[in-house]
C-alpha cells in the first residue's frame, strides 16, 4: 500500500496561521480521501514558515468499487416517468432491472461504479483543497487567479510504493505538482528530489530545516534554558511567544545578549513587554533579584561569524526601543511624583464614550461607587474612592501611550510614586481584573471594590444607552464586565443586593439627565417669556390648575400679551419647569428605565447560569434557585444553589423531590378543578389515621427546624430538615387517599399537602428541578 | 554596478548603489514626484500604474512628509521629513523576494552574515482605499523594508497584481553605516573635499518645519486649501473625457490626483496641528479616499490605466 507525501511550499506563512493551516491540511486532506473510498493507517501534518507537508501512511491503493441501486418507477407508470429515470441515470431501458416490489413491478437501476487509481482521487481531491483552502486572509499574485496566504511557489506530490515514487498529475494554475523541494532560504543549496518521507526528512534536515514545530520550539527552549543556566540566570517562560518564534525560523539559532546598563532600572513589565512586542525576545532574568538583565533572541541562520552581527544589530535595535520606554517612564515619574494632577486634568479631555461622557465624569462615577461598594467587600470607603480616583490615571501617560497593555501596572508604579499606600497601588494594578476566565480574581478590599464599581459603572451605563451585547458583536465587552462582576462577588463572598446598586446608578443618570432637561425648558420658557410670547400672570393661573401638564399646554397655546419680564416670571418659568421634570421624570423612569435594570439582572443570571454550569451546577437547580426572592444576591443564590444540588444528589433528596412534586401535582389539579386555593386551615382532628397524624407532626417538626436554618442562611441545614420529611410523606401517600368522598376529609389532606408545598417552596421552587 | 564586495560609505552611495541594482534588473529609474506626499506609494507611479492590466517596472527614491513626526532634529531616528526607496513592478515576478535579497546584498547586508526575516505585515492605506498582503522586513530584529503584494488600490482589484517594495533609507543607512544618530550620518563620501553629514544638510529644515508643522502652519488657510483641491479634483474629473478643441479623448486623471494628494497632505499638516478632533479625523480620510477612488475610477479608462484602443478616441487615429 502506497504511502502518500504532500508539500505545498510557498514565501513566508505568517507565523500565527501556521499549526491552524497543518491542521486543515491533514483533515480537509484525508477527509477527501476517505470520501472517495480510500483507506489510510496514519497520517502527520507538519509547518515551517514557508512549507504545509502532509504525509500520509499505507493508503489503499485504489477505491473499492461502489454498487449503486436505485428504485424507479412501475412498470405501469406513464412513459415521461420512465424517460425522466433514464435521463438522470444516464442508463437505456434495456438495462433496467424489473423487480417485484409490494404490489407491482418496478424497474430498477443499478449503477456499478469502478475503483479508481488513489493517484487519481489523490490529485483531484488536493486540487479542491488547495483551491479552497480556509486561510483567515489570502491573495492573488502575478498575474494569476489562484488564492494562497502568500505566492505559492511548488507542490511535492509523490505516492512511494514498493516500485518506488512517482509523482501525483496534478497541475493548479500554472504549478506542475513534482519531488522536488528545496531547504533553508540562506543555508540550503538548491532544489533536491525526495523518494519518500524519511528521505525528505533527512534531506530537509541537511539542508537546514528542522521540519517539526514541536522539535523547533523544544529546541529553543532547551538551548534558551541552558544558556541562562550557564549565566546563573533563567528564562522568562511565555508559551505564545515560543510558538510563534518557532513559526519564524526553519532553522533555530538562539544568542543570548545583553541589555544596556542604563536601562535596567525600567520596571520589569516594561522591558519584557517592550522586548517581546518589538522584537520577539525572550527575557531572562536573575532568579536573586527577579531583575531582568538579559535577553534570547533567536536567529534562522548559523552566521559566519557566530552571530556577533545579528546580536549586535539587535541590542542596537533594543537600545534604541529601550531609549523610547526610559524617555516614557522618566517623564512619567516626574509627573506622578507631582501627585498625577496633570493626568487627572488631561483626561476630562478624552472622551469615554459620547453618551457617557469623558474618563474623567466616568471615574467621577466610579469614585462614588466604589465608597458605596466598600463596607460590603470589607474596605475602607476613603481609601477605596481614593484608589477609584487614580486607577485609571496612568492611561494619560507616555508609557501606556506606547504599550496599553501595560495599564494598570503602570499605574500601581506611579501611585506608589506618588506616595500613595500600597493598597491603592496595588489597585491600580489590579482594578481591571479578573480579564479572562483564567485570570486571577482579586482579594484585597480595597482592589475588589475599585473592580468591581468599573465594571458596574460600564455595565449600567451601557445598559442605560442600550448598548448591549448582541449576538456575536459585544465591542464594549461588556459579557467580559458581567462574569468579571460575578467571580468578584463569589470568590470575596461579597454579600450585595446587585438590583440596588444598578437602582441607584440609574437613579443617578436619569437624574443627572433631567437636570439638564429641566435646564433647557426652563431657559426656553424664560426666553419665550422675555419674548413677550407668555405672561407670568398666566403661567401662574396655570400653574394653579391641579392638572399641570393642561396647564402647560395651554400656555404653549397661548400667544398672550407680554409683561416685562420680570422676577415673577423667572420664578414662574422655574416653577414649570420643575412640575414638568418631576411629572416626566417618574414616567420615564417607570416606562423605560426599570425595564432596563430588570434586563441588566437578567443579562447578569443568564451569565451566572454558564458559569455555574460550568462548574458542574445542573441547569435546573440554578432555575430553582433563581426563582426564589433574593436571586440578585449572587453568594447568597449560589450558597442555594449547591446545598441544594448536593441535596438532590441524596437518595433522600431524590424522593422528596417525587414526594413534593406527587403531592404538588395532586393539589395543582385540585385546585384547578375546584377554582379555589387550598392553602389555609389544614388540621390534625380531622386527620383519619397514624400516617396523616405522624405527617402533621413531621411538618410541625420541619417548620421549626427549616424557619430558624433559612434566617440563618443554613441551606444545608433546612434542606436536611426537609429530607426528614421524605418517610413521613412516602407513608402518607401509600396509606392515604386524598380524594375521599368526604368534603371535609378531602379538604383537610389538600391543605395538608400544601403544607408541603410551602415548606418546600421556601427553600428553593423545585418545580423548576427535572426528575 | 556598484561593488558590493566594500561596504557603502555614504547615504547617497547606498541610494546609488539600490538605484544601480533595480536599474539592471530592468526597472525604469524614475525621479521624485514633485509634490508633498506622505509616503512613495502616493507617486502616480504606484498609486495609479498598480491599476489596470499593462505591465510596468519602477524604482524610484521618494522624499516623504509626515508633519506629526518632526522633533526639530532631535531624535536619533524620527523626522518629519525624510526619503523612501520605492519599487513597483507589475505583474509581481515569482522571483521577487530573491531579487529583493540581492538589493540588500548590493548594499552590504550578507544574508549570510546578518539575520533576514519575512515577518508578517499587512498593509492598508486608508486614505488611497488600498491594502495588500506581505511582510515587514526584519534585519537582525530591525524593520528595514515593507514588502506588498497589492490587492486593491483606490476600491479596485488589482489584476494583475503589482509586488511593491519600501525602503526606508534613512533607517537602512544608518544601520548599515553603523550611525546612531540620524544627523551624524555622511550624505556624501567621508572622504569628499567637502565632507557633509545629513545634519549638515537636514538639521536646520528639521527645526523650522517642525516649527511651521505643530505652530506655524495657518490653520484657516489649511482648511480653505483643502476644500479647494476637494473641489478642484472632482471638478477636474466631471469635464467631458472629449476635448472639444481637439475632439481627443483626454481624461484628467493625473491632475484630479495631484489635487488628491494635496488634500491628503493638507490632512496630515492639520493633523499635526493638532486642529483635527478624533471623531473628524475619520470623516477627512473618508473624504480623501473618495477623491483617491475617483481618480482611479478615472484612471483605468485611460490608455495607461489598460482601457483598450478604442476607449482612447478616434482622433487617435
Amino acid at each position: 500500500m502506497p504511502d502518500l507525501l504532500i508539500e505545498l511550499f510557498s514565501e513566508e506563512i505568517p507565523a500565527r496561521m501556521q499549526g491552524k493551516a497543518a491542521a486543515d491540511l491533514k483533515k480537509l486532506v484525508t477527509d477527501g480521501l476517505v470520501e472517495a473510498g480510500l483507506t489510510y493507517a496514519g497520517a502527520g501534518a507538519f509547518s515551517t514558515p514557508r512549507r504545509l507537508v502532509l504525509s500520509v501512511e499505507e493508503l489503499t491503493a485504489e477505491s473499492r468499487p461502489v454498487r449503486e441501486e436505485r428504485k424507479g418507477p412501475r412498470v405501469d407508470a406513464p412513459a415521461a416517468a420512465l424517460e425522466g429515470f433514464l435521463r438522470s441515470t444516464g442508463l437505456t431501458k434495456d438495462q433496467l432491472e424489473i423487480r417485484d416490489d409490494k404490489k407491482a413491478q418496478v424497474y430498477f437501476a443499478v449503477v456499478e461504479k469502478p475503483g479508481r487509481k488513489a493517484d487519481a482521487i489523490v490529485a483531484e481531491v488536493l486540487d479542491s483543497v488547495i483551491r479552497n483552502f480556509p486561510w483567515p486572509k489570502s491573495m492573488r499574485w502575478g498575474a494569476g487567479s489562484l488564492r494562497w496566504v502568500r505566492p505559492l511557489q511548488s507542490i511535492l506530490c509523490l505516492m512511494v510504493d514498493e516500485a518506488g515514487a512517482r509523482v501525483v498529475d496534478l497541475e493548479v494554475d500554472g504549478i506542475r505538482a513534482g519531488n522536488t523541494t528545496e531547504g533553508h532560504r540562506f543555508m540550503g543549496a538548491g532544489r533536491f528530489a525526495v523518494a519518500s518521507f524519511e528521505d525528505y526528512r533527512v534531506k530537509l534536515s541537511r539542508a537546514k530545516v528542522m521540519l517539526d514545530a514541536a522539535e523547533r520550539e523544544a529546541q529553543i527552549w532547551q538551548e534558551a534554558t541552558n544558556m541562562a543556566f550557564a549565566a546563573g540566570l533563567e528564562v522568562v517562560e511565555d508559551r505564545g511567544l515560543l510558538t510563534e518564534v518557532a513559526g519564524l525560523v526553519e532553522w533555530p539559532v538562539v544568542l543570548m545578549g545583553q541589555i544596556g546598563e542604563e536601562f535596567l532600572g525600567l520596571p520589569a513589565e516594561v522591558l519584557q513587554t517592550s522586548m517581546k512586542e518589538h522584537q520577539k525576545f525572550f527575557s531572562v532574568k536573575n532568579p536573586k533579584t527577579g531583575r531582568i538583565e538579559r535577553f534570547i533572541t533567536v536567529a534562522n541562520i548559523e552566521a559566519a561569524d557566530g552571530g556577533v552581527a545579528i546580536l549586535k544589530g539587535n541590542q542596537k535595535v533594543l537600545a534604541a526601543r529601550l531609549s523610547d520606554a526610559r524617555f516614557f517612564w522618566e517623564n512619567d515619574l516626574r509627573v506622578a511624583k507631582g501627585g498625577m494632577g496633570e493626568w487627572a486634568e488631561g483626561l476630562r479631555s478624552v472622551t469615554f464614550h459620547n453618551k457617557l461622557g469623558s474618563q474623567a465624569e466616568r471615574i467621577d462615577r466610579i469614585a462614588a461607587l466604589a465608597r458605596e461598594i466598600a463596607p460590603l467587600v470589607g474596605a475602607d470607603a476613603a481609601m477605596a474612592e481614593q484608589a477609584a480616583r487614580v486607577a485609571k490615571l496612568d492611561l494619560r501617560s507616555g508609557m501606556v501611550g506606547e504599550f496599553a497593555e501595560l495599564q494598570g501596572v503602570m499605574g500601581r508604579y506611579y501611585a506608589l510614586e506618588a506616595g500613595l499606600p500600597a493598597a491603592v497601588a496595588d489597585a491600580c494594578r489590579d482594578h481591571y481584573s479578573p480579564l479572562g476566565p483564567s485570570d486571577a480574581v482579586p482579594v484585597e478590599p480595597v482592589s475588589v471594590a475599585v473592580a468591581l464599581a468599573d465594571k458596574i459603572d460600564t455595565l449600567t451605563g451601557f445598559w442605560a444607552i442600550d448598548e448591549k451585547p448582541t449576538g456575536s458583536k459585544d465591542p464594549f465587552a461588556l459579557r467580559r464586565a458581567a462574569l468579571g462582576v460575578i467571580r468578584l462577588v463569589l470568590g470575596n463572598g461579597v454579600r450585595v443586593r446587585l438590583h440596588d446598586v444598578f437602582e441607584n446608578r440609574f437613579m443617578d443618570a436619569h437624574a443627572r439627565n433631567f437636570k439638564e432637561v429641566r435646564e433647557n425648558i426652563r431657559a426656553s420658557l424664560v426666553a419665550d417669556l422675555m419674548a413677550g410670547r407668555r405672561s407670568a400672570a398666566e403661567t401662574e393661573t396655570a400653574l394653579t390648575n391641579p392638572d399641570w401638564l393642561h396647564a402647560f399646554e395651554y400656555m404653549e397655546a397661548a400667544a398672550a400679551v407680554p409683561d416685562s419680564v420680570n422676577e415673577r416670571d423667572l420664578v414662574a418659568a422655574e416653577k414649570v419647569a420643575d412640575a414638568y421634570v418631576s411629572h416626566y421624570s417618574g414616567v420615564e423612569w417607570r416606562n423605560s428605565e426599570v425595564p432596563k435594570i430588570r434586563d441588566l439582572l437578567a443579562f447578569f443570571h443568564d451569565r451566572l447560569k454558564v458559569f455555574l454550569r460550568d462548574q458542574g451546577i445542573r441547569h435546573d437547580v440554578i432555575d430553582a434557585c433563581l426563582a426564589m426572592p433574593g436571586n440578585d444576591d449572587l453568594t447568597l443564590l449560589v450558597k442555594r444553589a449547591q446545598a441544594l444540588q448536593s441535596f438532590l444528589s441524596s437518595e433522600d433528596g431524590t424522593n422528596l423531590l417525587q414526594g413534593f412534586k406527587r403531592a404538588n401535582n395532586i393539589l395543582s389539579q385540585a385546585e384547578a378543578k375546584d377554582g379555589v386555593e387550598y392553602s389555609f386551615g389544614a388540621d390534625p382532628k380531622f386527620a383519619e389515621n397514624d400516617e396523616e397524624r405522624a405527617l402533621f407532626n413531621a411538618l410541625d417538626v420541619a417548620e421549626q427546624a427549616i424557619g430558624p436554618a433559612m434566617k440563618a442562611e443554613d441551606f444545608a441545614a433546612a434542606m436536611g430538615a426537609m429530607a426528614q420529611l421524605r418517610a413521613p410523606i412516602d407513608a402518607f401517600f401509600t396509606a392515604v387517599q386524598i380524594n375521599t368522598d368526604n368534603p371535609v376529609v378531602r379538604r383537610n389532606r389538600l391543605n395538608l399537602l400544601h403544607r408541603i408545598r410551602a415548606i418546600c417552596a421556601g427553600v428553593a421552587d423545585l418545580t423548576k428541578v427535572e426528575g | 554596478m556598484a561593488d558590493s564586495a566594500t561596504l557603502p560609505r555614504s547615504f547617497q552611495e547606498i541610494i546609488l548603489r539600490l538605484q544601480a541594482y533595480w536599474a539592471a534588473k530592468g526597472c525604469a529609474v524614475l525621479q521624485p514626484y514633485d509634490m508633498e506626499v506622505g509616503a512613495g506609494t502616493f507617486h502616480p507611479a504606484t498609486t495609479l500604474r498598480a491599476l489596470g492590466s499593462k505591465a510596468w517596472a519602477a524604482a524610484y527614491v521618494q522624499p516623504s512628509r509626515r508633519p506629526t513626526d518632526g522633533r526639530y532634529g532631535e531624535n536619533p531616528n524620527r523626522l518629519q521629513h525624510y526619503y523612501q526607496y520605492q519599487v513597483i513592478i507589475k505583474p509581481s515576478p515569482p522571483d521577487l523576494q530573491e531579487l529583493y535579497l540581492g538589493s540588500l546584498r548590493a548594499i552590504g547586508l550578507d544574508p549570510a552574515v546578518h539575520d533576514i526575516r519575512f515577518v508578517e505585515d499587512d498593509w492598508e492605506s486608508p486614505t488611497l482605499g488600498a491594502w495588500g498582503l506581505g511582510w515587514e522586513v526584519w534585519c537582525d530584529g530591525m524593520e528595514v523594508s515593507q514588502f506588498t503584494y497589492f490587492q486593491q488600490v483606490g476600491g479596485h482589484d488589482c489584476r494583475p497584481v503589482s509586488g511593491e517594495l519600501t525602503y526606508g533609507l534613512e533607517r537602512l543607512a544608518m544601520y548599515v553605516l553603523g550611525i546612531d544618530h540620524v544627523m551624524e550620518m555622511p550624505f556624501n563620501d567621508p572622504q569628499s573635499p567637502i565632507p557633509l553629514k545629513y545634519g549638515d544638510i537636514f538639521r536646520q529644515t528639521e527645526e523650522e518645519y517642525s516649527r511651521h508643522n505643530f505652530d506655524g502652519a495657518t490653520t484657516e488657510m489649511l482648511f480653505q486649501h483643502f476644500k479647494d483641491a476637494e473641489a478642484e479634483c472632482e471638478r477636474l474629473l466631471a469635464f467631458d473625457a472629449i476635448d472639444p478643441k481637439n475632439g481627443k479623448r483626454i481624461v484628467m486623471a493625473h491632475p484630479a490626483y495631484d489635487q488628491c494628494i494635496k488634500a491628503s497632505h493638507l490632512f496630515n499638516l492639520l493633523d499635526a496641528r493638532g486642529v483635527i478632533s478624533v471623531t473628524e479625523r475619520q470623516a477627512y480620510i473618508g473624504r480623501v479616499r473618495a477623491l483617491a477612488k475617483k481618480c482611479a475610477d478615472a484612471f483605468v479608462t485611460t490608455e495607461a490605466g489598460g482601457a483598450s484602443g478604442g476607449a482612447s478616441g478616434g482622433a487617435a487615429a
